[in-house]
């Protein structure tokens, strides 16, 4: 039994502050993703789990115990670094089997568990290799098999797939994800890329600036943005947004076009009131090319001219030019469209999204 | 031949050779050819007597060559031993040190700006059994009431020209060494520790098998200038007490200048120098199978 607690964790580097007194709850046997831009301190925060880097602040907690001043050794946990950090001067199954060896296991005991580690990670006939003679992927895969070798309470992740291209990281995420499953251990996976996040994750922290600005499960932060910024960073491509002003009942725009105050917010918004007005590509789209999902009289249409167009395949993003800005809409079951050409477009408002103009906080609607 | 139908890179490259051939190629067979000829400096006639291997064989039956053959190697085992295990003491302080590195760094390589004549020297007196500081600040401590005879005393002669040997010395040990630890990666020994390592621990199997490529090297520099201790020996002790500490150059020296036989000490010399030789292969084999062990790219 493994929760993970972290309370009023600070990290200072001399004067510098870089983690603000985050407060965290990590259940036992859950996967949570740490993610955020770079320098936001996932790392930093990650690596006092782990107990290489000083806490300067506040309390960490392995299975109830605080740890803030026991060694890494003493914490049972694992790491994948995102350099694999592997031991180049030991084969593969010598770096498999180092912890076991350090923790005086026996070698018959080192062995089985290398090779059960190896048979799951498809590094069997690998085994006798040093690192510098494995490709990129199967390094990571080492690291890895590493980390379960140890069997250990929280296993620690940080971008541990950064260093792949895209086609392996699609698969070695399926690898981790099945890994979860079957370890049933406490996982905490530092990432900045959100389809990681998403896919693997039971719940996610949105860091921003050494902050939590928002937990929750995938569909929470996709969802129920916190916070303006979680709402940007979130979702790809991104969602539109325009700051507005609650002007006779409608949102004003700068340059003077106005979209009516979608139905949730009616009543709860004033006038002259600053906001910031969010809309997910997928809610914008060319009438009858799109997953309505909405109540009818909240899907608003408007005449907009197409600027660009990215075909995908089975769905075309079309970047509709309004309020002098590109919008992008996710045209669905897509027909070739012509750059200049306007389209109607249907604007579905039941699912928008409004923050405080200042606090960039999101409405209750 | 006329110099014109040489080729401009052979023509251009000639007076590299020329002077290598007299200077270095030139001197060595002259001095390979004496060591077949009985020849002294105050006869000069007998430079041109050829009498084949007596020289390397006499060399090899004489008891005075062999003992300073074996006090050679056990001073470079001592010497080299200790300068690594000091110099490699040193390297981990200098690089746990936060602050003042770079000078530290350098009050490091002080003991190298020094003419080994001169650390011969200053030994020799910090030695002296009567007007030496050791000994001095021995009897001020009250650790001991006679003189000790540090240079006269055949053992302790021994060991003061190797405590010389490694303070002047250690530095090449803990230049590298320390080289070595700031171009290690930090990642291993950060997963050494979540493995479950302690310092101890992390440093045996992780930080030393990576930093001994590097001993390595600097044990072959060493191999190469310790079986060349001439200098410092020479002025310590001249090889006495009763040629106690007779090493194997101060031997040849005193066979090519004090007994004047040129052509016995140039083959005393050709033995020593394939001592020097095997030293050298040694260490590099070690290096070559370390630096591989690490999968180092250099
Ligand atoms: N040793 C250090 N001394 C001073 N500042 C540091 C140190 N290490 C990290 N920082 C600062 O702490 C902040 C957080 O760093 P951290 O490595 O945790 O970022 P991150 O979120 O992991 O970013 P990335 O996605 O780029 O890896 C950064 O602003 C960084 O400059
Ligand atoms: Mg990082």
């Amino acid at each position: 039994m493994a929760p993970v607690t972290l309370r009023k964790l600070v990290k200072r580097y001399g004067a510098l502050e870089v983690v603000h007194g985050i407060d965290l709850e990590v259940k036992d046997r859950e996967f949570i993703a740490l993610v955020g831009p770079s320098g936001c301190g996932k790392s930093t925060t990650l690596r006092m789990i782990a107990g290489l880097e000083e806490v300067s602040g506040g309390a960490i907690e392995i299975g109830g115990r605080k740890v803030n001043d026991l060694p890494p050794r003493a914490r049972n946990i694992s790491m994948v670094f995102q350099s694999y950090a592997l031991y180049p001067h030991m084969t593969v199954a010598e770096n498999m089997g180092f912890s076991l060896k350090i923790a005086g296991r026996s070698a018959d005991e080192i062995k089985t568990r290398v090779d059960e580690a190896a048979a799951i990670l498809d590094l069997g006939h690998l085994l006798e290799r040093r690192p510098s003679q494995l490709s990129g992927g199967q390094r990571q895969r080492v690291a890895m098999g590493r980390a379960i070798v140890r069997q250990p309470d929280v296993f620690l992740f940080d971008e541990p797939l950064s260093n792949l291209d895209a086609k392996l990281r699609t698969q070695v995420r399926t690898e981790i994800k099945k890994l979860h499953a079957r370890m049933q251990a406490t996982m905490i996976y530092v990432t900045h890329d959100q389809v990681e996040a998403m896919t693997l994750s039971d719940r996610i922290v949105i860091m921003r600036d050494g902050h939590i600005e928002q937990v929750g499960t995938p569909e929470d932060v996709f969802r129920r943005p916190a916070t303006k910024f979680v709402a940007g960073f979130i979702g790809s491509p991104p969602m539109n947004m325009e700051e507005a002003v609650l002007t006779d009942g409608k949102l004003a725009f700068t340059t003077g076009a106005s979209l009516p105050v979608p139905p949730r917010f009616r009543s709860s918004l004033r006038e002259g009131q600053k906001v910031t007005f969010g809309l997910r590509p997928d809610d914008i789209y060319p009438s009858g090319h799109g997953l309505h999902a909405g109540d009818a009289d909240a899907v608003h249409e408007l005449e907009l001219p197409v600027t660009i167009t990215e075909p995908l395949g089975n769905e075309t993003l079309v970047f509709t030019q309004f309020n002098g800005r590109d919008w992008v809409s996710r045209m669905l079951n897509p027909r070739p469209l012509r750059s200049g050409e306007k389209m109607r477009m249907s604007l579905d408002l039941s699912r928008a999204h409004i923050f405080d103009g200042e606090t960039g906080k999101a409405l209750a609607g | 031949m006329k110099l014109s139908k040489l080729s401009a890179p052979t023509l251009l490259l000639l007076p590299a050779f020329i002077v290598l051939a007299v200077f270095i190629v030139l001197p060595l067979m002259f001095s390979l050819y004496s060591s077949f000829t009985p020849f002294r400096l105050t006869k000069p006639d007998t430079l041109w007597v050829f009498i084949g291997f007596r020289n390397y064989v006499n060399v090899l039956t004489n008891a005075e060559f062999w003992v300073a053959f074996g006090r050679t190697v056990l001073l470079l085992t001592i010497a080299l031993n200790a300068e690594m295990l000091l110099g490699l003491g040193l390297a981990l302080l200098v690089n746990k040190a936060t602050r003042g590195q770079r000078i530290l760094r350098t009050a490091m390589m002080f003991p190298m700006m020094f003419s080994p004549v001169l650390v011969g020297f200053q030994f020799k007196f910090l030695f002296n059994d009567n007007i030496g500081f050791v000994n001095n600040a021995l009897q001020s401590l009250g650790l001991t009431d006679r003189a000790i005879p540090w240079l006269i005393d055949g053992n302790l002669a021994l060991f003061s020209i190797i405590v010389a040997e490694v303070w002047s010395s250690t530095a090449v040990f803990a230049i590298l060494i320390l080289a070595g630890l700031l171009a290690m990666p930090k990642d291993p020994v950060e997963a050494a520790h979540v493995d479950g390592c302690t310092p101890w621990q992390t440093f045996r199997y992780v930080t030393w098998p990576y930093l001994m490529p590097f001993a390595f090297i600097a044990m072959t520099i060493r191999s190469l200038d310790v079986a060349r201790a001439y200098d410092i020996v020479k002025i310590m002790t001249d090889g006495g007490p009763a040629k106690r500490t007779e090493l194997l150059w101060t031997l040849v020296g005193r066979t090519a200048y004090g007994d004047a036989r040129m052509g016995l000490a140039n083959a005393m010399a050709y033995v020593a120098i394939l001592l020097s030789i095997v030293f050298t292969v040694y260490f590099f084999r070690k290096l070559a199978a370390a630096r591989q062990q690490i999968g180092a790219e250099w």
